[in-house]
């Protein structure tokens, strides 16, 4: 098989897999909809964004969990960013994460917090693993001459 | 002693007789000696005495009698045969010169006594030459007197001091005892003495004009002579003994504006004159001199001049200070005009937005409730609430775009539309009301009419919408039809409509459009006084949509803005109504046609794109913020983005179309933006569009947003498709409340 269409079906693939586990959804795809000769880099740059903010975040939550007094309402803050930055880019499971999460800094539970602060972090390395190596597997389609594949909406 | 032989006078008896002649003749011969000194020293004194040979002669003459006299002395006595012959000598000599002289003396004095007479005549010359000098003086001084006159009388162009000054230079001048000026009343047949020098406040004395004195003195320019007597001369009271100075009368042309245009003005014309009298101090036997009578005609003339002069000095005066006052009251006329029309225009645009709101509130809930449950009674009365509401929103819209369509300010909004498609539609929405009153409605449409057209859609369905709805309401029976056809040059013109003049050009093509129905009617004389806005009539009230008298004012608007025309044709009440409306379309391009899908609801194509749709995108978020300016970018959209909510009241301004705030952050810092924008742009048009993009569903953050002032939610996540059909309702109808 020519490398081009090689590459082109493992990229399809992978990204479907991702769709289906639920790592990423819609927004996801709407995201590469508007990458456009205009805009080509349009989905590394917000997702490099993403990357930037939540690691940010994760770190302030983790600083603010670690105080004597927690102050639940800025760990809340920043979990509501997280979920923001999250659902624009379609990480579907970290904004399920971080729904959750947000309800804990409501009921201003220590340990749940705790424990979905890990929870979270989890989610997050594995959104940004399954990303970067989405965006190599796209590097590689184009250096072989390939065209990135616009992806069907669900 | 002895007696010698010498002679010795002898002293006769007579001696005393003797002594006496000899004295005598001592004298005699003195004086004959001094006579000719004194008159050589006198002739040597006067150099032009011309005859010197005869005061010679004459000199002699005396000189020998003088001696001869002299020696008479010796004669007396006894005396010597030389004495005797020395006195023979003499005698002989005298009596040569004596008759020498006296012949000469015959020729010499006829010439004495003509230089005489020369001498006479040349004093009388003299005297003569004096005389005439005195009378060039006088003439030189009277000429200086008119002229300082002149100078006096043209140095002030107010009316009373020209005539003032007049009376007192020549009193002054010419001596006078009394001066007086009488000028005509306003009615003409009357002298009134209006100044005179010495008395201070001349009491209105009046005489008729048609004296036969004072036509005597109108009818010539030159000074006359008027007997003291008279009524205009007789201005003191008489006190008996005096005798009255003689009294001249001159005329004074009042010359007016007009005069001056006509160069050959007749001499017997409408002119008007005041008399001026002047009267000699009496009992000086002064008489008129000629010079003086000239001086008098001279100075009336250059009064008369003066007069006109500060005549129109007057007039142009006047007419500035009456300019000076409209231009004032037009200036504030025009103030109070634009200050009116500003309060009317905020006043407007306050309004409707302030009434807008609540409108849009009302129409949105009540479209809600009616999606629940309801019990019949309850559906009724949101139907009636909504039908209200419709009403009044309409109205609103109504009044807000004849105002804006009075500032100019209304623009069309040209499209490519489906022309037919725009009747249908029309006849879709009568359709029931038709039926309900059993009316026929019939829509023809011409073969050669275009199928699309490019022009305003909206506004061209709203004219025959209300058009067609008129023809609807007020016929009770019968039926409708409605013509479309496109208008050819002779049908353009119209003859009730003479102000019409279409000029067919290329890509374009006039409709022609005639609603006809078998209602009412219109009675001739109310039919001009249906397009004005707010006209109330029995009639007309019934006529105009809503009865708030806008609705055929605004189509005539919309129609203007076509370039077309739009009247009202009827037979009278009861013979039913026409109504026809011109307007210019344009011929769309081929290419386009195939583009465009036959789209059977109200009329919104939604724009594909939005280029150069200024945004600005709050929100704290990088990446959504990321996302959302993506978004927007692909769709042509001039994007800003601002984090926070100091930064967007810092950089949002009336350029920006469209708002999009983030409003999930817990914490209300995008209401507040939302109302310092309203703030901020107190002008309807002027204001952004602020729309909320909000994650959450719960109602709250609906109502906070619609209480606040936003013009939209939008629920985040937000596809491609959805902003685009968010983007392009919003802005078709500046307002999008999603069904949440």
């Amino acid at each position: 098989m020519d490398a081009v269409t090689r590459l082109h079906r493992q990229l399809v693939d992978y990204s479907n897999s991702l769709f289906q586990e639920g790592i990423l959804d819609n927004q996801f795809g709407h995201l590469q909809q508007l990458q456009d000769e205009s805009n080509p880099d349009f989905v590394a740059e917000v997702v490099n964004l993403y990357f930037k903010d939540s690691e940010r975040l994760l770190n302030e939550i983790t600083v603010a969990l670690d105080q004597q007094n927690v102050d639940f309402t800025k760990v809340g803050g920043h979990v509501h960013q997280l979920k923001g930055s999250s659902s624009s880019i379609g990480a579907q499971r970290v904004n399920n994460v971080c729904t959750a999460f947000r309800s804990f800094c409501e009921e201003k539970n220590i340990e749940g917090c705790q424990q979905y602060l890990q929870h979270l972090k989890q989610e997050y390395y594995l959104v940004k693993n399954k990303l970067q190596t989405l965006f190599q597997l796209q590097q590689q389609l184009l250096s072989a001459g390939g065209s990135i594949p616009a992806y069907e909406m669900r | 002693m002895e007696s010698c032989n010498c002679i010795e006078p002898q002293w006769p008896a007579d001696e005393l007789l003797m002594k006496y002649q000899y004295i005598s003749d001592f004298f005699i011969a003195l004086a004959y000696f001094s006579i000719p000194l004194e008159l050589i020293y006198f002739v040597k004194k006067s150099a032009v005495f011309p005859y010197r040979w005869v005061l010679v002669q004459f000199g002699a003459f005396i000189v020998l009698c003088g001696a001869t006299h002299l020696i008479n002395l010796w004669t007396f006595n006894m005396h010597s045969r030389t004495v005797a012959i020395v006195m023979t000598t003499a005698k002989v000599l005298t009596a040569v010169v004596s008759c020498a002289t006296a012949l000469m003396l015959v020729h010499i004095i006829p010439d004495l006594l003509s230089v005489k007479t020369r001498e006479l005549f040349l004093k009388n010359k003299a005297a003569e030459l004096d005389r005439e000098m005195g009378l060039i003086r006088t003439q030189e001084e009277t000429g200086r007197h008119v002229r300082m006159l002149t100078h006096e009388i043209r140095s002030t162009l107010d009316r009373h001091t020209i005539l003032k000054t007049t009376l007192v230079e020549l009193g002054r001048t010419l001596a006078l005892e009394e001066c007086a000026l009488w000028m005509p009343t306003r009615t003409g047949l009357e002298l009134q003495l209006s100044y005179t020098l010495r008395q201070q406040n001349p009491v209105g004395y009046t005489v008729p004009i048609q004296l036969p004195v004072i036509n005597q003195v109108f009818s010539s320019n030159h000074a006359v002579k008027i007997s003291p007597n008279c009524p205009v001369a007789r201005l003191r009271p008489l006190a008996g003994k005096y005798m009255p100075g003689e009294v001249v009368a001159v005329r004074v042309p009042l010359l007016h504006l007009s005069n001056f245009q006509i160069n050959d003005w007749p001499e017997l014309s409408t002119k008007r004159y005041a008399l001026m009298v002047l009267m000699l101090p009496s009992d000086s036997a002064r008489q008129w001199h000629v010079h003086e009578l000239e001086l008098v005609e001279v100075v009336a003339d250059q009064v008369a001049v003066a007069l006109s002069h500060a005549a129109i000095l007057e007039e142009s005066m006047r007419a500035r200070d009456l300019l000076m006052q409209q231009n004032i009251a037009l200036d504030s006329a025009r103030r109070e005009a634009e200050t009116a029309i500003r309060a009317r225009n905020d006043f407007l645009a306050v309004m409707n937005h302030e009434m807008r709101t609540p409108m849009h509130a009302i129409i949105a809930l009540s479209s809600l409730l009616q999606e629940t449950e309801l019990t019949p009674e309850q559906r009724l009365m949101v139907e009636t609430i909504l039908k209200s509401s419709n009403l009044l929103a309409t109205l609103i819209n109504d009044v807000l775009d004849l105002s804006r369509l009075e500032d100019g300010s209304l623009q069309l909004q040209i499209g490519t539309f489906n022309l037919h498609a725009v009747f249908r539609e029309v006849l879709n929405l009568i359709k029931p009301i038709a039926s309900v009153k059993k009316l026929l409605v019939a829509l023809n449409l011409a073969p050669d009419l275009p199928e699309y057209a490019v022009g305003d859609e909206k506004r061209l369905m709203q004219t025959l919408l209300n058009v067609v709805g008129n023809a609807v309401k007020f016929t009770k029976e019968g039926n409708i039809s409605i013509t479309g056809f496109v208008a050819k040059s002779e049908s353009l013109r119209d003859s009730r409509a003479p102000e019409f003049f279409p000029v067919p050009i290329e890509n374009h093509f006039y409709l022609r459009v005639q609603v006809k129905d078998s209602g009412s009617g219109i009675s001739p004389q109310d039919i001009p006084n249906l397009f004005t806005k707010f006209a109330q009539n029995q009639a007309i009230a019934l006529r105009n949509s809503s009865g708030s008298g806008l609705g055929l004012a605004i189509c005539k608007r919309f129609v203007n803005l076509m370039e077309g025309h739009i009247w009202i044709e009827s037979e009278g009440l009861g013979k039913g109504c026409t109504a026809i409306f011109i307007v210019k379309l344009g011929i769309p391009e081929h290419s386009n046609d195939s583009n465009l899908s036959f789209i059977p609801k109200m009329p919104v194509h939604g724009q594909t794109n939005f280029p150069g749709l200024k945004v600005l995108v709050m929100d704290e978020n990088g990446v959504s913020r990321s996302v959302t300016k993506g978004l927007l970018l692909h769709l042509g959209c001039d994007v800003m983005t601002v984090s926070s909510v100091e930064e967007c009241f810092r950089v949002v301004s009336h350029e920006h179309q469209v708002v999009f705030m983030d409003v999930c952050v817990p914490g209300i810092d995008g209401y507040e933006v939302a109302v310092h924008i309203h703030d901020k742009f107190t002008r309807r048009h002027e204001r952004p569009l602020i729309v909320a993009l909000t994650g959450s569903t719960d109602n709250l953050t609906k109502d906070n947003c619609m209480r606040v002032g936003m013009d939209g939610v939008i629920l985040k996540p937000v596809s491609l498709e959805k902003m685009r059909s968010v983007l392009s309702d919003l802005l078709e109808h500046r307002v999008l409340f999603e069904s949440m």
